[in-house]
């Protein structure tokens, strides 16, 4: 770690219309992480510099920016990790609404899209607490682990660099996915959205999520790819549909995103 | 005049933590449209900071464990002026709130056995917190959250702030609220109004709560004339981190101490022995933080100010595994391995006791149409709260809060809606926007710091007379200029933080005055409420709370006998193995 007294904070300034990066001088104290710096400089210097923030503790995942261009969370981030000078932005795959608070909206829009946890209606109806294992709860505990700070969604080529938010829900969600899929309780078959609208298949595992993410989910290993696996089984099964050519059987219909059968 | 949007519900919900979503989701099932309203983002509410557990006795690994024995911990933690209806329904109804949790996808560690695991915790006689690692919060909220957004009859505004409860024929019939993206301004107009805002500790300079913790619920419940409870209660978390200085006041889990944590001063000595023999560490927190305290003020705290907390003597994989967010924030923000090295701890101002005055049953308050749940409500904590109490506490309440919002809505509450008057809703707005038509006023970052500056001399862990009364005039002078405050300098409504600051003033300084007058008031020391000068527990005072209440000429406390408890609780308290907390103050 580099010992500073100042260091030189250059924060993005504006709105969707127009912005550009403000440098701001800020006494280092020991242990300061980039959030206490943006807070100081809101205290002392720019009262209406915009900022989310909440716990301070990287357990709410408000405090997302770009800071030297990598995604972190600013509470996480100790200052000196840079020298005397840094840059923070707002995370750029969102509408930007003011400075470092962007529109995020979208995630929760797409949240709402995902069927919800579903257990069996015998389950349900029991009047028994549920037995389950530690290690078949644990597959889904990573993922739950999630604080969504939507890092991963900013990172992610697909929605950053392509826009396609209408054809990809992106890691985050393909996270929440995950975890309700392998919940040992739980009945409902999402593979005909994972392969409609959710769009598992745009993933073309780089990995990038998984390197941002705080809560260290390995998104793609652990989410992504057994989803996708589980697509594959159901829609592109090489023996099942030789079978189904060779038979002049039914042709299995993609279903949309909209319907979810039970399984 | 500013202009405003007008929104209908018929149950607005104030806050989208654990409380506010759980009783959305009541109000919800029974029928009625509901909105939540939250300051932040969903699924960002302090809840998410819970760490421990949820306490509730389902005797998963302690057999003996019952409902009898929780609520006896929870009355004899809280010192026995805890509302004792509602440390009676907390008891019982927990299990099935942890239950029904499951079922709707919430996953817990489990016992070899498949069952829920449940973990030991300060005074709490026997293994009784649900958990998962040490994120119960989050698990939690993200439940509430994914039921509570798939159901149709809720609706959700974020980072959007009641400023005013509005009231027509004495019953609450809507409240104004600003958003913050552009500052725009909200009419909502409900028959019940749920008040699930939480607490007020940004009132102090070290806390663990966030920026949202400014009491808002609190304030606008007196403002609207209903009665607050035991104000002068607030916890001191034992353990808040110390060190680096940025990350002072955050918080380090009791699941520390329950998993084997032992806490020793700058000697090595395992100083808890002296302050409470039999349960040691996990004794309740006030007399944990008191303890460390009493170190620190001895001159054996460690270098920072603090204690030794230590889990060092366990396996690395079993920190890792049941204590993983505290492995992570201590080896990211303070550079230390809690494997291998101790952690240094000070007491953080943690969670309010004290609050709005409910009716168990209900949740309701003084007010008609006004309920409260969660910690912005009082009664069930007495005078000092156990872990784990907290999150059961907003399952059980925020339903009982939701669902009796929800039964009060009817022909009559729906047309007092019309009836809002209009020169209250301009008289509001006008305060509201006060600040931004006079930005170059006091900053009100500094006036902020200062009502902290104030509490944290004036109101410490250990409190005396001449100097809650010097507090109490400090902050009346605060309350004075914060009349005039600005923004810090500029009048742009869009996410303008200065302005959101001046407002949340207002709020800090109704707490902060309750809480000072209150503990003027309260002469003796119990629970979290300790004082040099009345360093005894005054008998008499046990079944007495001290109630705050809007008045004429300010701001008035007045003592209040709680009716006597039914035999059969009463019985359940002596028979109890349930062990009563030492005072510890000198």
């Amino acid at each position: 770690m580099t010992e500073v007294s100042n260091v030189d904070l250059k924060i993005w300034r504006g709105d969707s219309k127009a912005g550009e990066l403000v440098t701001y001088r800020v006494p280092v104290r020991e242990g300061m992480v980039v959030l206490d710096a943006v807070l100081w400089v809101q205290a002392n210097m720019a009262s209406d510099l915009a900022v989310r923030w909440n716990c301070k503790a990287a357990k709410c995942g408000s405090c997302s920016a770009e800071i030297d261009g990598f995604p972190r969370l600013m509470c996480k981030t100790p200052i000196t990790e840079y020298g005397g000078e840094v840059t923070v932005g707002p995370m750029k795959a969102f509408p930007l609404i003011k400075d470092l608070v962007t529109d995020v909206s979208w995630n929760y829009e797409v949240n709402r899209q995902i069927p919800q946890f579903t257990p069996s209606e015998k389950d349900l109806t029991s009047s028994e607490p549920w037995r389950m294992q530690q290690k078949d709860v644990e597959r889904v505990m990573e993922f739950r682990k999630c604080i969504e700070c939507f890092l991963c969604q900013d990172v992610c080529h697909v929605l950053r660099a392509h826009d396609l938010k209408s054809a990809f829900y992106g890691p985050r969600l393909m996270v929440r996915m995950a975890s309700l899929e392998m919940h040992p309780r739980d009945v409902l078959d999402r593979r005909p959205l994972l392969k409609g609208k959710a769009g598992v298949g745009y993933c073309n595992v780089t990995k990038c999520c998984t390197e941002v993410c705080p809560e260290h989910i390995h998104i793609t290993d652990n989410a992504i790819i057994p989803l996708k696996e589980r697509m594959d089984d159901a829609y592109f099964d090489p023996v099942r549909s030789l079978i189904q050519r060779i038979g002049g059987g039914p042709k299995k219909t993609p279903a949309g995103g909209d319907q979810t059968p039970g399984r | 005049m500013t202009a405003y949007e007008t929104v209908e519900a018929d149950v607005l919900v104030l806050g989208a933590g654990g409380a506010g979503l759980r009783a959305a989701i009541a109000a919800a099932d029974a029928g009625a449209r509901v909105l939540v309203v939250c300051k932040s983002l969903l699924g960002k509410a302090h809840t998410v900071m819970a760490e421990g557990g949820v306490a509730a006795a389902m005797h998963n690994v302690a057999y003996q464990d019952s409902w009898e024995v929780h609520f006896a911990d929870t009355m004899k933690g809280g010192k026995l002026i805890n509302d004792w209806r509602m440390a009676e329904l907390h008891a019982k109804e927990s299990p099935e709130r942890v239950l029904e949790l499951e079922r709707w996808g919430a996953v817990f560690d489990r016992t070899w056995q498949g069952r829920i695991h449940q973990r030991p915790f300060g005074a709490h006689t026997y293994p009784r917190l649900a958990h998962i690692g040490d994120r119960t919060g989050l698990e939690l909220i993200r439940t509430l959250q994914d039921r509570a957004v798939h159901m149709n009859g809720i609706g959700v505004h974020m980072e959007t702030t009641v400023f005013k409860v509005l009231k027509a024929d004495g019953n609450v019939a809507g409240a104004l609220a600003y958003r913050r993206s552009d500052g725009s301004l909200i009419l909502y107009r409900c028959g019940a109004l749920v008040l699930a805002s939480g607490g007020a500790g940004k009132m102090y300079r070290v806390t663990s709560n966030s920026w949202e913790s400014t009491g808002d619920g609190t304030a606008l419940a007196y403002d609207a004339g209903a009665q607050l409870r035991d104000m002068e209660m607030v916890q001191f978390h034992p353990t808040g981190m110390v060190w680096p200085a940025g990350v002072r006041g955050i918080l380090v889990t009791e699941g520390v101490r329950g998993e084997g944590g032992v806490l020793r001063n700058r000697q090595g000595e395992r100083f808890m022995e002296r302050y409470d023999q039999e349960r040691m560490e996990l004794s309740s927190r006030d007399v944990v933080a008191r303890a460390i305290n009493s170190e620190v003020a001895a001159g054996r705290g460690t270098p920072h100010g603090g204690a030794y907390l230590d889990i060092t003597h366990r396996k690395p994989e079993f920190i890792k595994s049941k204590l993983p967010s505290m492995y992570e924030q201590f080896l990211k923000l303070a550079n230390v391995d809690i494997t291998k090295q101790p952690m240094e701890v000070a007491p953080t101002i943690h969670y309010a006791m004290g609050g709005v005055r409910v009716e168990a049953e209900s949740g309701a308050t003084t007010v008609p149409g006004l309920y409260a749940a969660g910690e912005v409500a009082s009664g069930l904590h007495g005078a000092n709260r156990l872990g784990g109490n907290s999150l059961s506490d907003l399952l059980v309440f925020g339903k009982r809060a939701g669902e009796a919002a929800a039964a009060s809505i009817n022909a009559n509450s729906t047309a007092a809606r019309a009836g809002i008057d209009q020169d209250d809703v301009d008289r509001a707005i006008a305060e509201l926007m006060g600040p931004v038509d006079r930005p170059a006023g006091e900053s009100p970052y500094k006036l902020m710091a200062e009502i902290q500056d104030v509490m944290s001399k004036y109101a410490p862990i250990v409190r005396n007379g001449p100097e809650l009364e010097e507090g109490l005039e400090k902050i009346l002078e605060l309350h004075a200029r914060s009349k005039s405050c600005g923004t810090g300098g500029s009048s742009t409504l869009a996410f303008n933080p200065g302005w959101h600051t001046a407002f949340d003033l207002g709020s800090l300084l109704v707490n902060a005055e309750a809480l000072l007058r209150s503990a003027l008031e309260r002469k003796e020391s119990r629970g979290a409420h300790a004082r040099s000068d009345h360093p005894k527990t005054a008998d008499d005072l046990t079944t007495v709370n001290y109630v705050v209440e809007k008045t004429t000429d300010g701001m008035h406390v007045r003592a209040e006998r709680q009716p006597p408890m039914p035999a059969y609780l009463a019985e359940v308290l002596t028979e109890s193995h349930a062990r009563y907390t030492p005072e510890a103050t000198e």
